[in-house]
């Protein structure tokens, strides 16, 4: 019989059953918090950030199965990326590394591209706070 | 693959029971009831007659003529309001008095009618969905040409107190519409006791099959047909008799009123063991609906800082729904627990249990345990459980930024 679980790629249930990064970077340099206005939800991403390079990411989301599994799956697909790497990063490229997702559930992985876009834009805001552009 | 089916507020297995009184209807006796220069059209004729007399007991109708079946509650729901609506339209103004949280059929069939003129009022309600008796008396005037206010509602349980409804109604001389199709078999229900005019019946609600209803009408009570043609059912609703259909709804009506004590009370205890295994174990949970006058079979709860789907996904082998707009394809929030002003953080941790037949005390304890560590899972993921713990009111809470839409 189907369940909610037949909606979903095996590894889409494999990231929302274990997920990858959950939680804060400790110093992390960089925050995003996004809501989602089409359902409500919500991710925090946090990074660190050194040498331009993302070094640490973690994530807390409330959200569906698909929310969690791209949240988690974008957390992998940043580590050891050069920022202006990490801001190629799409949404549907996060899908694509899922194995796809229902078509009411796209939009969930917008929140985990904008959470990013999110988070790097705060850590670039810190930078110049910190040391104003010479 | 689910083990456990806990929705039977959306549908209920077809009793064994059920499924061998149709059986005839199905194979040898396949006349058509309205035949009647033969046999077969005889012994179709004697099946429905004998259903109807089964489904007017379910109700306390005076006379199984009284039953005009239906493909189902939705159509009893839009024959009850289009059909008073139509049969009234000499009327230079109408209006219909109803609650929010009703089913799709009510209000969408008002919202239609609304185009015709047909003004739709809404009688407040209170926080666990009770309509405000005070409220329902003041909204009805001489224009009124129905109150239709449903006897259970299918999300939060919360059953109204019908009878106050009918004496209102007949104080008022308009005639009171009651969709009971999640009430039949879990609570007792008498049209002439409660002063109803007409009541939706759904056979798959109760352990029959999909695709049969009925509309209680009272003796004397004027409708425009929504369907024409043969002028069947005392020429309220044309159309071939679903034969093997009635039969199921009448024997499902039968077992109903049989079984109404017995299984009640056997689902009022089971659910008492959910509702006090979630309260006790799990925190920050709230009941939506009404805390006593509720269905002996719903629970719906909130469980704050947590996403419906997600905790569905964590009850794996569950059949389970939610108020959640992720759980919608509208990505809409359930409608029922806007309408009570369940704040939408919470309407999205929340889950209806819908308990029936085939659950047992194992199933409710294999289900609290996947709650209790589900919750515990998600919570440690939710970046709101984080503010709430901070301190930070999740209502007025700020992200820095807003995702697109697609
Ligand atoms: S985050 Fe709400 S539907 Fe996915």
């Amino acid at each position: 019989m189907m369940d909610a679980w037949d909606d979903y790629s095996e590894k889409v249930m494999d990231h929302y059953e274990n997920p990858r990064n959950v939680g804060i970077v400790e110093k992390a340099n960089g925050t995003g918090v996004v809501g989602n206005p089409a359902c409500g939800d919500v991710m925090k991403l946090t990074i660190r950030v050194e040498n331009d390079i993302i070094v640490d990411a973690k994530f807390k989301t409330f959200g569906c199965g698909a929310a969690i599994a791209t949240s988690s799956m974008v957390t992998e697909m940043v580590k050891g990326k050069s920022l202006a790497d990490a801001l190629e990063i799409s949404n549907r490229g996060v899908m694509e590394a899922l194995g796809g997702l229902p078509k009411v559930k796209r939009h969930c992985s917008v929140l985990a591209e904008e959470a990013l876009k999110a988070a790097i834009a705060d850590y670039e805001k810190n930078r110049r706070d910190i040391s104003p552009a010479a | 693959m689910n083990l456990i089916y806990m929705d039977h507020h959306a549908t209920t297995p077809l009793d064994a029971e059920v499924l061998a009184a149709m059986m005839p209807a199905l194979t040898s006796e396949y006349g058509n009831p309205s035949s009647n220069t033969h046999a077969y059209g005889h012994a179709a004729r004697y099946m429905v007659d004998s259903a109807r007399a089964q489904v007017a007991q379910l109700v306390g109708a005076p006379r199984p003529d009284d039953i005009i079946f239906t493909s189902g509650a939705t159509e009893a729901d839009n024959l009850a309001l289009k059909g008073i609506a139509h049969a009234k339209d000499y009327m230079p103004a109408r209006n219909i008095v109803t609650l929010a949280i009703e089913h799709k059929a009510v209000l969408d069939a008002a919202r239609r009618l609304q185009k015709e003129n047909v003004e739709i009022r809404f009688a407040a309600i209170d926080p666990y969905g009770v309509v405000d008796l005070d409220d329902l008396a003041a909204k009805i005037d001489k224009n009124t040409i129905l109150i239709s206010i449903q006897t259970a509602n299918s999300e939060i349980g919360t059953i109204q107190p019908i009878r106050e409804i009918g004496v209102i109604a007949k104080k008022h001389g308009v005639p009171f519409h009651t969709d009971a199709v999640q009430a039949l078999g879990r609570y007792e229900i008498d049209v002439m006791r409660d002063h109803i005019d007409m009541l939706s019946i759904s056979a798959h609600k109760m352990y029959g099959p999909k695709g049969i209803g009925a509309l209680y009408v009272r003796r004397g009570l004027k409708l425009t047909p929504i369907i024409d043609g043969g002028g069947h059912e005392r020429n309220m609703r044309s159309g071939t008799l679903n034969v093997p259909g009635i039969v199921g709804l009448g024997k499902a009506a039968e077992i109903a009123k049989r079984d109404l004590k017995s299984e009640s009370e056997r689902l009022l205890k089971l659910r008492n063991r959910l509702e006090d295994g979630i309260l006790r174990r799990i925190e920050h949970v709230r009941i939506n609906g009404h805390p006593t006058n509720r269905l002996p079979n719903n629970l719906n709860v909130a469980f704050a800082y947590v996403e419906g789907e997600s905790l569905i996904l964590a009850c794996r082998g569950v059949a389970l729904s939610s108020g959640s707009a992720c759980t919608s394809t509208s990505l809409q929030s359930s409608y029922v627990l806007k309408a009570i002003n369940v704040p939408d953080f919470l309407a999205h941790g929340s889950l209806r249990f819908g308990l029936g037949k085939s659950n047992s005390e194992e199933h409710v304890d294999i289900v609290l345990d996947l709650l209790e560590k589900g919750v515990r899972r998600l919570r440690e993921m939710s970046p709101l459980y984080d503010m709430a713990k901070e301190g930070v009111s999740i209502e007025s809470a700020h992200f820095s930024r807003h995702a697109r839409g697609k």
